[in-house]
């Protein structure tokens, strides 16, 4: 089975103003949905507490919901997930009452409207932590991007590091903004996820750009956009199979992997998708108009592989 | 062209085999055990243990599969949970509360594999249930509490020389005294700065004052926070013993805060309970010469006395209690609740150490006739428990602590003496709680997701790239063998991210393949003949795999400089995952593919699905 027959390569980088006007709508959408909504940050981040609690039968939310309320804890947000028997409670942090307490009266007010309950899952987080994990999940990112950029600018040209952590700046934003959009839970594994696949991303330009200076070693002739539409074309094959096999992971996750990873899996998704796309068609036309040419990628080694390459040199 | 030298599959199957055996402790499951650990440090757990244990369970008539003893204490596993639970109950009993007898699983890994160091892969609180607490010590406290130690240190030695001061105090984390006249001053610093070099001292004048200012230094200070952290380690270490937890997790993080993990624990409460208890005990002097009604009176609107604080006792009534500390509970050794022969009331008895048992022999003797208050302090409340007069001078170290509530209170009391006190007050700011069901949930949820996701993959491979596809899917499965045994080598935390992980470094791995499949299809729509395609495909493709892998690395490293809890698990996974991935993905595909094709003598046709050729 061979589902890419392409015989001429496709002109990618004419279509480069209109897709890079895509990207750049979508990305104004996702930093005005991040600048209105924000995002909906889980208790890692607030601080507060979640309790994950389990009835042998349906549970009755209006039941819990009183209980609660009966020990003057007013913002508590009960819903079901799952199953009917299944229950998130969400309670916000209390000046008053360390969160050690909170999670112990708690248990205790359910227990006694309802004695068959079972706590199955208890988070809770002061507000000291949440702080800690802002300032270090921005310092991962930053140093991903730095380390990244700097592997890129030795290993190909400056051109292409900072081609590709524009692309992925640009997914990482996307997955935020679907996240605010739709209110979805930010945790600590949504932050594991996105940075993974920062590095996941970046990987997909970087098969672009071994491509397109392959490319230029072995089409001596062919003009910078020929060059950069053959890569992409020629690697297409691979980058569809690639990640449809990394979404059907990634999607087996989303099915099988209950409440905790459920927006990992999804973070996951939306950066899978999006990457295919940015990596190819953000990362490469913005490589071109920063000036990628055969000169400044290849140089001096141009003379020692042309020998060698010359012979192979059919595209 | 596409043979390999025999060392190269002989590394390849020896890596396989050292996978396979490293693996194949993960599928032989726990059986219910209890484990005998010693709670002091004057009581060993030894051979004499093992043969006590051994005789209680023959006595009792409870069978066990085996009796061993290791680095942790003696261990018994049993068949079933129901002889698990009764030899528990009838040791508790038997061996009294010198041990701790906590109930645990234990893998039933055969000992040979044991013996080459196989274990099962270390589960995470996630997976197996427990709870999780990260608490933060409040550091200010016991810079607090040693400048507090300060001042009465100061008194002591001020007397002794003679030195005429007339008022010290602390003041935040420095000690002033002050004094009439320069010439005691310096009498004083001289006296000092010998007895407490560690202080940084600054004099000062204000009006008719001449003051001495005793600072904590940087070096000092720093000293004071490692060492509280360190009696706090300890001391939370004492506690979870009385708990009787197997396995038990206490470790410090970053300068101020202690992680403590245990797993299996059900009753978070009395755990939270006793790792919260900041209860401490102070041994301070009634100030005897400030109990008429107007002071009291004064002191209850907020004036105290000078060098006085105002507590109440057990019935309310205010109680004027000098600022100086006589005695900590640092100084005891042992607690135990008890009963007093006259009253009939509940009594602590608590015994002290050498150098506490001189101090309080000589302030009781110096103090006959007055009262000396015993102060519980608790999350920043301070109460006076009881303040008998003291009638004559104590020696000996023993000392019966009158005006518990009742019995239950006396023996909270004593073991929270007992396990030793915290040198600064902690508060939790975290926690973590996984029910034992949810925690097989857990486990259930990323394995199914890993292997339907690992068979899916698996056919649309062979789909696609026929026998090309069936090697890689050959090499994803060693990858999987490789990285659980690498897992399971390393006894690195295993957590649901961590599982998520071993997925997601199955879904990424794939990569490396489709790029070498992609290449050598593509080398045979250039007319390139099968083994020639095989060989330029590999070598084509494997700077890609390195690029792309080492920028994934970079990634992953990061999550795992910065990352704590679900995101560390998940970094560990995901870097081990790509390394055993760029080793199975081109090494092992690459030796299955040249045994299949490579020793023919003519190939005509690769099985890599179908080839357009334009």
């Amino acid at each position: 089975m061979e589902l890419f027959r392409i015989k001429n390569d496709i002109p990618f980088m004419s279509y480069g103003r209109i897709t890079t006007a895509i990207s750049l709508v979508t990305f104004i959408l996702a930093v005005f949905f991040l600048a209105t909504k924000g995002l909906n940050y889980g208790v890692d981040f607030t601080g507060g507490t979640v309790m994950e609690v389990h009835y042998p039968q349906a549970a009755n939310i209006d039941g819990i919901r009183k209980a609660i309320d009966s020990i003057g804890l007013k913002d508590a947000t009960v819903q079901n997930f799952g199953t009917s028997s299944d229950v998130l409670i969400r309670l916000p942090l209390k000046k008053d009452m360390s969160i050690a307490q909170l999670s112990e009266t708690v248990g205790n007010a359910l227990k006694t409207a309802d004695a068959n309950v079972e706590v199955r899952r208890v988070e809770s987080v002061g507000s000291q932590v949440g702080d800690e994990l802002y300032s270090n999940g921005g310092l991962a990112l930053l140093l991903v991007c730095a380390g990244i950029m700097i592997y890129l600018a030795i290993r190909f040209e400056w051109r292409f590091a900072v081609a590709a952590i524009i692309a992925n700046m640009h997914d990482v934003v996307i997955i935020l903004g679907f996240f605010a959009f739709f209110q979805w839970e930010f945790n600590l594994t949504v932050l594991a996820a996105i940075l993974a696949v920062l590095g996941y991303s970046v990987n997909e330009s970087v098969v672009v750009f071994d491509r397109v200076r392959e490319n230029f070693r072995k089409m001596r002739k062919a003009s910078v956009v020929q060059v950069i539409d053959n890569a992409i074309t020629r690697t297409m094959s691979r980058t569809i199979i690639t990640h449809a096999m990394t979404q059907t992971m990634v999607g087996s996750m989303l099915l099988f992997g209950g409440e905790v990873l459920h927006n990992f899996a999804l973070a996951l998704t939306i950066g899978i998708l999006f990457g295919i796309y940015s990596s190819v068609l953000v990362a490469c036309p913005i490589a071109m108009w920063l000036g990628v040419s055969r000169a400044n990628l290849i140089g001096d080694v141009e003379k020692k592989s042309t020998d060698q390459e010359a012979v192979e040199a059919t595209p | 062209m596409n043979r390999y030298p025999s060392w190269k599959y002989i590394l390849v199957a020896f890596v396989i085999l050292i996978g396979l055996l490293f693996t194949v402790p993960n599928f032989y499951g726990e059986s219910p055990a209890v484990q005998i650990s010693a709670t002091k440090a004057t009581v060993k757990a030894d051979a004499e243990l093992l043969k006590k244990v051994e005789t209680t369970l023959q006595l009792a008539d409870i069978k066990f599969n085996g009796l061993f003893l290791d680095a942790n204490g003696v261990k018994v596993r049993f068949e079933n949970t129901d002889d698990q639970l009764k030899a528990k109950d009838k040791l508790i009993a038997n061996l009294g509360k010198d041990y701790s007898v906590a109930l645990n699983l234990l893998s039933q890994t055969p000992n040979w594999l044991l013996a080459i160091g196989a274990k099962p892969m270390y589960l995470g609180l996630d997976l197996r249930g427990g709870v999780h607490f990260l608490l933060q010590v409040d550091m200010k406290a016991a810079l607090d509490k040693a400048a507090e130690s300060n001042v009465g240190d100061f008194r002591t030695s001020l007397r002794r020389e003679k030195v005429n001061y007339f008022g010290i105090s602390r003041n935040n984390q420095a000690v002033e005294v002050k004094f009439e006249s320069v010439g005691e001053l310096e009498k004083a610093q001289k006296v000092l700065s010998k007895d407490y070099p560690d202080l940084t001292y600054t004099n000062s004048t204000s009006g008719k004052e001449q003051l001495l200012t005793a600072s904590i230094g940087e070096q000092t200070k720093k000293k004071i926070q490692d060492f509280a952290l360190k009696q706090n380690l300890q001391t939370l270490h004492n506690r979870i013993n009385e708990l009787g937890v197997a396995e038990p997790i206490v470790q410090q993080q970053g300068f101020d805060r202690i992680v403590v993990q245990l797993p299996g624990v059900q009753d978070t409460a009395r755990a939270k309970e006793l790792l919260g208890r900041t209860a401490t005990l102070e041994i301070r002097m009634v100030d005897e010469d400030k109990k008429d009604f107007a002071t009291l009176d004064a002191a209850e609107k907020g004036k105290a006395p000078f060098g006085d604080e105002l507590y109440k006792n057990r019935d309310g009534q205010p109680i004027l209690v000098k600022k100086s500390v006589v005695l900590t509970g640092d100084r005891i050794t042992d607690a135990g609740p008890g009963v007093d022969q006259r009253s009939g009331r509940s009594v602590v008895n608590v015994t002290l150490d050498g150098r506490g048992a001189g101090i309080f022999k000589s302030v009781t003797r110096d103090n006959v006739g007055k009262r000396m208050a015993i102060l519980l302090i608790e999350k920043g409340s301070t109460e006076v428990i009881t303040a008998p007069v003291i009638n004559e001078e104590i020696g000996g170290g023993h000392v019966q602590i009158s005006g518990m509530n009742n019995a239950q209170e006396a023996t909270d009391i004593s073991l929270l003496l007992r396990a030793g006190a915290l040198a600064a007050p902690m508060e939790i700011i975290e926690e973590r709680t996984v029910g034992p069901s949810m925690g097989a949930d857990n486990i259930k949820r990323g394995v199914h997701s890993t292997l339907w996701g690992f068979a899916t993959i698996a056919v649309m491979m062979v789909i696609y790239y026929m026998v090309f596809g069936g090697v890689s899917v050959l090499a994803l499965g060693v990858n999987l063998l490789l990285l659980v045994a690498l897992l399971s080598m390393l006894q690195a935390t295993l957590t649901l991210p961590g599982l998520a992980a071993i997925a997601l470094a199955l879904g990424m791995a794939i990569d490396a393949n489709v790029l070498i499949n992609e290449r050598i299809r593509e080398e045979l729509r250039n007319g390139n003949t099968p083994q020639a395609s095989i060989n330029q495909g590999y070598q084509n493709a494997w700077h890609t795999i390195v690029d792309s892998n080492v920028t994934t690395l970079i990634a992953g490293m990061a999550l795992f400089m910065f990352g704590t809890g679900p995101i560390k698990g998940f970094a560990v996974v995901h870097v081990l995952g790509i390394l055993t991935s760029m080793f199975s993905a081109v090494l092992v595909s690459r030796a299955i593919v040249n045994i299949i094709y490579g020793y023919r003598r003519k190939v005509t046709k690769l099985s890599i699905g179908q080839i357009y050729k334009a």
